[in-house]
């Protein structure tokens, strides 16, 4: 296991090489000046914007404003924003509890929601409760994150006022009425991820369920007399869950791109709602560290996943 | 196999097996009910938006402010906007670009997907670790932070070049269809390794064939069931890509009504106009639904265990 463990940590080593090499290139080739805005504003001299560029270290070639870009990096120096003049670095971490918070607590729910619902439709294939959890689940998938939370908000902010709209951040969580604020507040931006996830997550248990339900170790297993339930969790569970394990640990970066169109939808101040901000700010330096920062969610996820694969089957070793 | 001697009788052979399969295939479709409604539902769509503006000859621009935000009505059966423009007609109009964009960036993505899968999966060996690798680079990308990113920095110098619309419109088709070839180069690629390793590709070699009459004639039309639902699907899958950018007020501009621009421009009347961003998102939702619908059945009417099979 360690020695996997190491070779496969490796592996990612190049991966986030090069997906650092493309981001950087995207922005570097991308046509217009960074500092338009300092060479359109006539009171700068030609000798005063030149000594802003080389401060930047813009009047460097590619290659080495890459691998300077990258140390700092490695660094964990991300750079200054152009808007707030703040390290981003900053910028991010402050952002980043609320966007975990909502993200974990979402996939918490629906991961403890998808695997009874999921088990439950495989194993009473074809039934009515089955065919009505796949369709709720495929309406699921196929309604953007966008379109249900401006339902929400129209069902139960506007019609009903169940739910506060705007989520305020600046409450803290310090006696029992700010706890149930805190929750009124989370309730609509958590379930839309809810509603989502739990439809991806519950076709996969589904299918995979499935699949083990027909082979024939299942057979054997009920012809020797142990009862149905057991023979659910403790052996066609067991080999369900080794794909699973692995899809769960993949799909993580979805949630958080799902999470992005929930913030901007309730206005949560997160991580997805600075990169939105960054972007129509041309705050360049947030918008590249916010991307990396995704990519780096991806990366580390796709590790997670080999990691648990070769936990949870232990033939993977052998390759 | 050794019938398959002469060019000439192979086709004669492949056009005589080919139509009962598909004949097969859309029996097995036609059972599916719930991919029947998605053919339906998707056939109104797409009629809608065709020829729904020449019937349907309210103006998309109109600007009335006397008749802003109204609710649904015989004059405005879907209300009008903050602006006092039809939202039925900019419905009909913004779909046609919607589903556009869905189609061509599907065929950007499937025709990458084939060449890179195609050439991994016949010539193997260090060409096809290496195409893989890329592969898998592409798989680790941040799909919608990087959308977002290309979309940022380009947008202004491609519009300025090819006009705001169709910039916009070459942008977005061309980065979702870079950003979604991957699913589709495994798929052929799996299907390139165990087919050319048959009978009748040795034959088709013997015989003197060129690799890309091989992988085009003999090899594609093979590995094709599994890219028909993964195109299917694609065109979902940039649809609601399209409307999540427009929607974040990164994807068209506010002039051309995409579904997903018109529900950016309802997020700030939804106390007063909440019909602004029902009907949009219900056909957002309709249209991914339907699309999804019948790639499953397409799946499930193309499945290699049940098949018919020549090979």
């Amino acid at each position: 296991m360690p020695q996997y463990l190491f070779k496969r940590i490796l592996i990612s080593v190049p991966t986030l090489l090069a997906i650092s090499l493309v981001i950087f290139l995207i922005l570097a080739l991308a046509p217009g000046d960074p500092l338009a805005e300092i060479a359109n504003n006539p009171s700068i001299s030609e000798t005063v914007r030149e000594n802003i560029r080389r401060s930047y270290g813009l009047d460097q070639p590619i290659h080495i404003r890459y691998v300077k870009w990258l140390w700092a990096l490695l660094h964990g120096d991300l750079g200054y924003s152009f808007n707030s003049r703040s390290p981003v670095i900053g910028l991010i971490l402050q952002r980043l509890p609320t966007t975990l918070s909502v993200v974990g607590v979402a996939y918490g729910i629906s991961i403890l929601l998808a695997f009874p619902l999921g088990i439950i439709s495989a194993i009473r294939r074809h039934s009515i409760l089955d065919q009505s959890l796949t369709t709720v689940a495929f309406i699921g998938i196929s309604l953007p994150p966008f379109f249900t939370g401006l339902l929400f908000i129209i069902v139960f902010s506007v019609q009903l006022g169940w739910f506060p709209f705007i989520y305020d951040s600046t409450l803290r969580v310090n006696d029992w009425a700010s706890f149930i604020a805190q929750m009124r507040q989370s309730m609509m931006p958590i379930t839309v991820l809810v509603l989502f996830q739990t439809a991806v997550l519950m076709r996969f248990i589904r299918s995979s369920m499935t699949e083990q339900l027909s082979q024939n170790y299942v057979r054997t297993a009920y012809a020797k007399g142990l009862p149905g339930l057991l023979v659910t969790i403790r052996h066609v569970l067991r080999n369900a869950l080794i794909p699973v394990v692995t899809l769960i640990a993949l799909d993580v970066p979805t949630v958080f791109t799902g999470a992005l169109i929930t913030e901007q939808v309730f206005r949560i101040p997160g991580m997805g709602a600075l990169l939105i901000d960054s972007i129509f700010r041309n705050d360049t330096p947030v918008v590249l560290a916010i991307t990396i920062v995704y990519a780096l969610l991806v990366v580390v996820f796709n590790l997670v996943a080999d990691m648990l694969y070769a936990v949870l089957d232990p033939r993977v070793q052998l390759r | 196999m050794v019938l398959v001697a002469t060019p000439s009788l192979s086709r004669n052979l492949s056009s005589v097996t080919q139509q009962p399969m598909w004949a097969a295939v859309w029996q097995r479709f036609r059972r599916d009910r719930t991919a029947l409604f998605g053919v339906a539902v998707l056939t109104l769509i797409i009629l809608g938006v065709l020829v729904g503006p020449m019937i349907y000859t309210v103006p998309t621009d109109l600007i009335d402010f006397s008749m802003a935000s109204q609710p649904p009505s015989g004059q405005h059966p879907f209300g009008t906007n903050d602006l006092g423009q039809d939202q039925l007609a900019r419905m009909l109009f913004g779909g046609r670009i919607s589903l556009a964009v869905g189609v061509a960036a599907m065929l950007v993505a499937i025709s990458l997907g084939s060449v890179i899968g195609a050439i991994a999966g016949f010539y193997g060996g260090l060409l096809d670790l290496l195409l893989m690798r890329f592969t898998d680079l592409f798989l680790a990308l941040p799909q919608l932070p990087v959308l977002l990113l290309v979309l940022y920095l380009f947008r202004e110098p491609v519009g300025a070049i090819a006009g705001a619309e169709a910039g916009t419109f070459l942008l977005v088709v061309l980065v979702i269809g870079i950003l979604n070839w991957m699913s589709v180069a495994r798929l052929v690629r799996a299907s390139f390794l165990s087919l050319r390793e048959r009978t009748f590709v040795r034959a088709v070699r013997a015989m003197g064939a060129r690799p890309w009459r091989i992988m085009w004639l003999h090899l594609m039309p093979n590995a094709l069931s599994p890219v028909i639902v993964a195109a299917t699907l694609a065109i979902g899958t940039a649809i609601l890509t399209e409307s999540t950018l427009s929607f974040l007020g990164l994807g068209f501009p506010p002039d051309v009504p995409t579904w997903g621009r018109m529900l950016y421009d309802a997020q700030n009347y939804i106390e007063t106009a909440p019909h602004m961003a029902i009907f949009p998102g219900l056909a957002i939702f309709l249209t991914v639904l339907s699309i999804n619908y019948i790639g499953d059945g397409l799946r499930d009417a193309l499945d290699p265990q049940t098949n018919i099979r020549v090979t």
